[in-house]
């Protein structure tokens, strides 16, 4: 499968990247190197296998529930680059 | 010897002996290894040095020494990648989207050190959030292997700040995390010791993200022994990381020293690779002579799928990561930069954030990942996933630990031309380390003698699952016969 321009700008806005217009071409073109060689895939047979999600099959647990660690306002916002009246504050969404 | 004059030589074992017997205090040995780190700066290896603090927990445990309560790691001066969050010192995953981080919490491996009475000098280089095989993706550079001679070399990575520290003796063992073999490559290449152990032996807790189903954290030390010593206190059960395991964990020292007479080692055949450096071909025979020298019994296995390891860890791998990194969005932490809406923020904060490795990855996991897409690559990749895993469960039906190369080559020059402009050819330095990590198996790298250019070389040995005990056992013979701290 190749990949064009378009779809490189359409991964780009995904990937909420900019990627500048000079650098789309030579971005395609890598890609589309990287996405022939992951094309050998193509050849294994996986008719009837699993997709493998995990490998610790039953080591997953379940927790309970619970609050553990509440009232961290002031550490979960320590890092914010802004900040307003124990928010995080974002440019405006709705006009 | 001069290991008592210069106490940054000491291994791990051999300074809590010294520290028991008062032979010297926690603060000198502390010295010792910040003085190292001011002689060593020009490699690189740290990029958040934090000698206060350290001098600070050396005095505590000095005391814990005095009066009988000392730790497993008491006093032992280590250096943590700067993937591992520590509370209140910056960590940056070597990104410039996290310069000027300080999380507010500590990382579970980081923890357990701690309440071990180890003491932390700084903060490791690493490939930007762990995404290369050289640590040149580092937003702070790369990393100089000690062992370059003319040209500088690379250390390897992503944990290419811990292997160097250990090699130049500038902390007494290092944390490290390996998502396709960034513990083991850079141990390759540095000449030190470092084990990946099996996917949920260690919390991912306070660990920065890559690819959450195969990141796993693990020691780099000076030796076998060390790493034994480094892996006990980190592992274990974590209910803060649903994906860490309720099984006990072995004292993984008392496996050295065992008799390895009958075990089965077994070959891949497959990594006889077209091209395989001679030399590196060499070591492997040798390698394999020597546990048959002391009554282990060699036998050839089977890894059919495992070509295609890469391609499939280049699928799961950045897709996994380019949805873990989507957090990077200018507004909870790290690097923002405004624009007019939401998304310019959003496009504006990540495109001056991220270096270019990190990019890529984060483009190739969305577009397999896509609509239209995301059978024909991502489910694929799961399904050849399943099929790695199923060779190396069948094959270990005929052995108790393979033994493998653990890089196809030696440490290569820093700004190597060909592998910039191909990031393929990068990747192909994983090509013996990302099949364990997709099976999600132990796996250690030792080091295994020199190169004819006087280069380190390393051996990987791999383990059934949660079987980190027999990889010790059979690392220990090996490192008994390389004698490779003779070599050095």
């Amino acid at each position: 499968m190749a990949i064009d321009k378009e779809t490189v700008k359409r991964i780009a806005f995904l990937s909420r990247l900019k990627v500048d217009d000079d650098k789309i071409e030579a971005t395609e073109e890598e890609f589309n190197k990287i996405l022939q060689w992951v094309d050998q895939l193509a050849e294994v047979n996986v008719d009837g296998v699993e997709p493998l999600i995990s490998v610790n099959d039953g080591c997953l647990t379940l927790r309970e529930d619970e609050v553990t660690e509440g009232n961290q306002s002031e550490a979960v916002l320590a890092n914010a680059p802004m900040k307003e009246y124990g928010y995080f504050t974002v440019p405006k969404v709705v006009e | 010897m001069d290991r008592m004059t210069d106490l940054t030589k000491l291994t791990i074992a051999e300074a809590k002996e010294g520290l028991k017997k008062k032979e010297f205090s926690t603060t000198e040995l502390t010295k010792a290894y910040l003085n190292k780190m001011d002689e060593c700066r020009r490699l690189n290896a740290y990029v958040c040095e934090t000698p206060d603090l350290a001098l600070k927990q050396a005095q505590v445990s000095q005391e814990k020494y005095q009066n009988g309560t000392a730790g497993d790691l008491e006093g032992i001066p280590l250096g943590i990648k700067d993937l591992f969050c520590t509370k209140g010192i910056a960590t940056t995953a070597c990104s410039n989207i996290l310069k000027g981080f300080v999380p507010p919490y500590e990382s579970t491996v980081t923890s357990k050190l701690l309440a071990a009475g180890a003491s932390f000098l700084g903060k490791l280089n690493l490939d930007e959030f762990a995404m290369g095989g050289s640590n040149e993706t580092s937003a702070f550079g790369p990393v100089i292997n000690p062992w370059s001679k003319d040209v500088p070399l690379v250390a390897g990575g992503s944990s290419g700040g811990s292997a160097a520290a250990v090699a130049a003796n500038m902390c007494a063992g290092a944390t490290g995390t390996d998502t396709g073999g960034s513990i083991r490559q850079p141990s390759a290449y540095c000449g030190v010791t470092g084990i990946k152990p099996t996917y949920g032996r260690c919390s991912r807790y306070g660990i920065i993200a890559f690819a959450s189903s195969l990141d796993q954290a693990g020691p780099i030390a000076k030796d076998v022994r060390d790493c034994a010593i480094m892996l006990k206190t980190m592992s274990g059960y974590d209910a803060k990381d649903a994906t860490s395991a309720k099984i006990d964990v072995p004292d993984f020292e008392a496996y050295l020293g065992q008799d390895i007479k009958g075990m089965k080692i077994g070959l891949p055949k497959e990594f006889y690779v077209d091209g395989l450096d001679k030399e590196i071909a060499a070591y492997w025979n040798k390698a394999a002579e020597m546990l048959k020298a002391r009554g282990a019994e060699v036998v050839e296995v089977s890894l059919p799928h495992i070509k295609y390891a890469l391609a499939t860890y280049y699928i799961i791998a950045p897709a996994e990561a380019s949805s873990n990194l989507a957090r990077y969005d200018g507004l909870r932490f790290g690097n923002r930069i405004d624009g007019k809406h939401l998304d310019d923020m959003y496009i504006n904060s990540r495109t001056a954030g991220f270096g270019k490795e990190v990019k890529r990855r984060i483009m190739i996991g969305t577009y397999v990942l896509s609509a239209g897409y995301y059978d024909a690559y991502y489910l694929r990749a799961q399904k050849v996933r399943r099929l790695i895993r199923e060779d190396y469960l069948k094959a270990f039906e005929k052995c108790d630990v393979m033994l493998t190369p653990t890089a196809p080559t030696a440490a290569f020059a820093i700004g190597d031309k060909s592998m910039n402009e191909n990031p393929i050819l990068m990747w192909l330095n994983d090509i013996f380390t990302v099949s364990v990590s997709l099976a999600g198996l132990p796996a250690m790298s030792l080091p295994i003698g020199l190169s004819e250019a006087g280069l380190p070389l390393g051996m990987q040995l791999v383990g059934k699952a949660f079987d980190e005990a027999s990889i010790f056992k059979v690392a220990d013979a090996l490192e008994k016969d390389v004698d490779f701290r003779k070599v050095r």
